[in-house]
């Protein structure tokens, strides 16, 4: 999922009087944002309460199923469609893509509340830790199912690097040298005979802007996959 | 061909040393230091943006140290410049004149002066001694047929005190493999460690240049033990500084008691003076390296 935290508030206000907006539609999420407990219902009430109490008028908000669905999002923006023309901003809590759905909806101007930070792993209620970039040429196979790319701070495919200490990483206190660990359990996987240097990665695999199109139609002509 | 090189691969004992590159244009304190070393050094590290931090690229300064007379290891890291630029860099210094390399991963912009800094690592070290030696071959990383190519003494570091040891040791016999020839390694402290990897080196016929670091101040044990990357003071030996009357003294005698067990385990030494630049050829004479 997409792991998100809120804005700096005084930053959504500014962004909000630079717009001169007095009148503000919330749009939250019912995905991610809501699993990450920042644009979920109880956090739209909240900044819908913010804002009031800043003397601002809400004219109304939305918690749709997912944000960043283009088809339903529009449902969503055409179910609200009255509360929506009479404010002069919405304030969306959800992810950067979240955002720009929204944007892509409407007609009104658009402010974010929330930074994107991540593709996160539930490692437990609560608890999201980042180990996919999405980099789009995967190595997982050769590093004993451990990201070299996402989980060492400096995303080298060939570790330990000088800085290990006592299988520890230099640059993030308390965190394992990845290097270390893709070493031990591919060891333990008898595999680490069998090591040999990852070759420099491919990043024409993940050139922007990505665009899959699966529909039978257009299949053998996908844009953005370079593969 | 390089006389350090000739040096190393004959067998001799060899002297490293180091120099930073100043923040800003002056060299007049780098020449001072090169001119302290030289007399002692075969050769002389220059370092790239080290500790992340801003200087004066390796590249012009390790020109401007061959232009003194004195033979340069121009240091490479993989923290601030794509795999383009890395290769372009690298044929400019053979071009400059500079035949012996360090290729390194380099501090996190993080531990910098620059934390904002976006870090580069587009290669990592083993991947950069591959290019350097697909260079020495006459091809670029593509496989494309250079117009002139290099031939590059490849070196690397190693932190031979670094735990787990079996992953340290896979890591030397993967950069002897790339092309890795010779290795200097972070400050040496513990013997037994050093001889070690020493025997892992010298197996796979690659040589190893011993880290020999000066302690000055109690302070100076704090700095590197807090702040630096890869440099870890045992307490025995930080007792032994803190608890002296002179510690500038104390960290020379120290350094001097290293270099000289070094003398029987190591190809050469390296000597990172921290600022205690004018100690260096007390070192090396005491040790009974040079007269």
């Amino acid at each position: 999922m997409i792991i998100t935290r809120p804005r700096d508030w005084e930053r959504v206000r500014a962004q909000l009087a630079d717009l001169g907006a007095t009148r503000v539609f919330i749009t939250g999420c019912g995905e991610c944002a809501t699993i990450a407990q920042t644009g979920g219902e109880p956090e739209v009430l909240a900044a819908k309460q913010r804002l009031e109490d800043a003397g601002l008028v809400v004219t109304g908000w939305s918690v749709g199923d997912v944000t960043c669905n283009a088809g339903g999002q529009r449902l969503e923006a055409r179910k609200h469609a009255g509360e929506i023309e009479s404010a002069d901003a919405v304030l969306v809590l959800a992810c950067g893509a979240g955002v720009q759905t929204v944007a892509d909806t409407i007609t009104k101007p658009v402010t974010p509340g929330l930074e994107s930070v991540f593709l996160g792993n539930v490692v437990r209620q609560g608890v999201f830790e980042e180990r996919c970039q999405m980099c789009g040429d995967c190595v997982l196979d050769r590093t004993a199912g451990i990201c070299p790319v996402t989980t060492c701070p400096k995303g080298l495919l060939n570790g330990p690097c000088g800085g290990m200490w006592n299988g520890m990483c230099e640059v993030v206190a308390d965190l394992e040298c990845t290097h270390v660990l893709i070493r031990r359990r591919l060891a333990e996987q008898g595999r680490a005979a069998k090591v040999e240097p990852l070759p420099p990665k491919d990043y024409s695999k993940k050139l922007k802007p990505g665009k899959v199109d699966i529909r039978p139609k257009y299949r053998g002509r996908t844009a953005g996959d370079a593969s | 061909m390089s006389r350090f090189r000739e040096l190393v691969e004959a067998g001799s004992f060899v002297v490293t040393g180091e120099i930073a590159p100043p923040l800003g244009t002056d060299l007049t304190a780098m020449r001072a230091a090169v001119d302290l070393l030289a007399p002692v050094c075969d050769a002389i590290n220059v370092t790239d943006n080290q500790g992340a931090s801003l200087h004066l690229s390796s590249l012009a300064a390790s020109r401007v140290v061959l232009e003194m007379g004195v033979e340069p290891i121009f240091q490479q890291t993989c923290r601030d410049r794509n795999r383009l630029a890395l290769q372009s860099d690298l044929l400019a210094a053979w071009t400059l004149g500079l035949t012996n390399l360090l290729a390194v991963t380099g501090d996190d912009p993080r531990s910098g002066d620059h934390p904002e800094a976006k870090g580069v690592f587009d290669l990592d070290s083993t991947q950069l001694v591959q290019v350097a030696r697909g260079f020495n071959e006459g091809h670029d990383m593509k496989g494309r047929e250079l117009r002139g190519a290099t031939d590059f003494f490849i070196g690397a570091a190693m932190f031979p005190e670094a735990e787990p040891w079996d992953m340290q040791q896979a890591r030397i016999e993967e950069k002897i493999a790339a092309g890795v020839r010779f290795f200097q390694t972070q400050a040496v402290f513990d013997l037994d460690k050093f001889a070690r990897a020493a025997d892992v080196v010298h197996a796979a016929g690659a040589k190893v240049i011993g880290g020999v670091l000066v302690l000055r101040s109690a302070r100076a044990v704090r700095f590197i033990n807090e702040r630096l990357a890869g440099l870890m003071v045992p307490e025995t030996i930080a007792a032994r500084i803190e608890g002296a009357d002179d510690a500038a003294e104390e960290g020379v005698l120290l350094a001097t008691e290293q270099a000289r067990a070094l003398r029987e385990l190591a190809d050469g030494i390296h000597i990172m003076p921290l600022g205690l630049d004018s100690a260096v050829p007390r070192i090396v004479r005491e040790a009974g390296i040079k007269s």
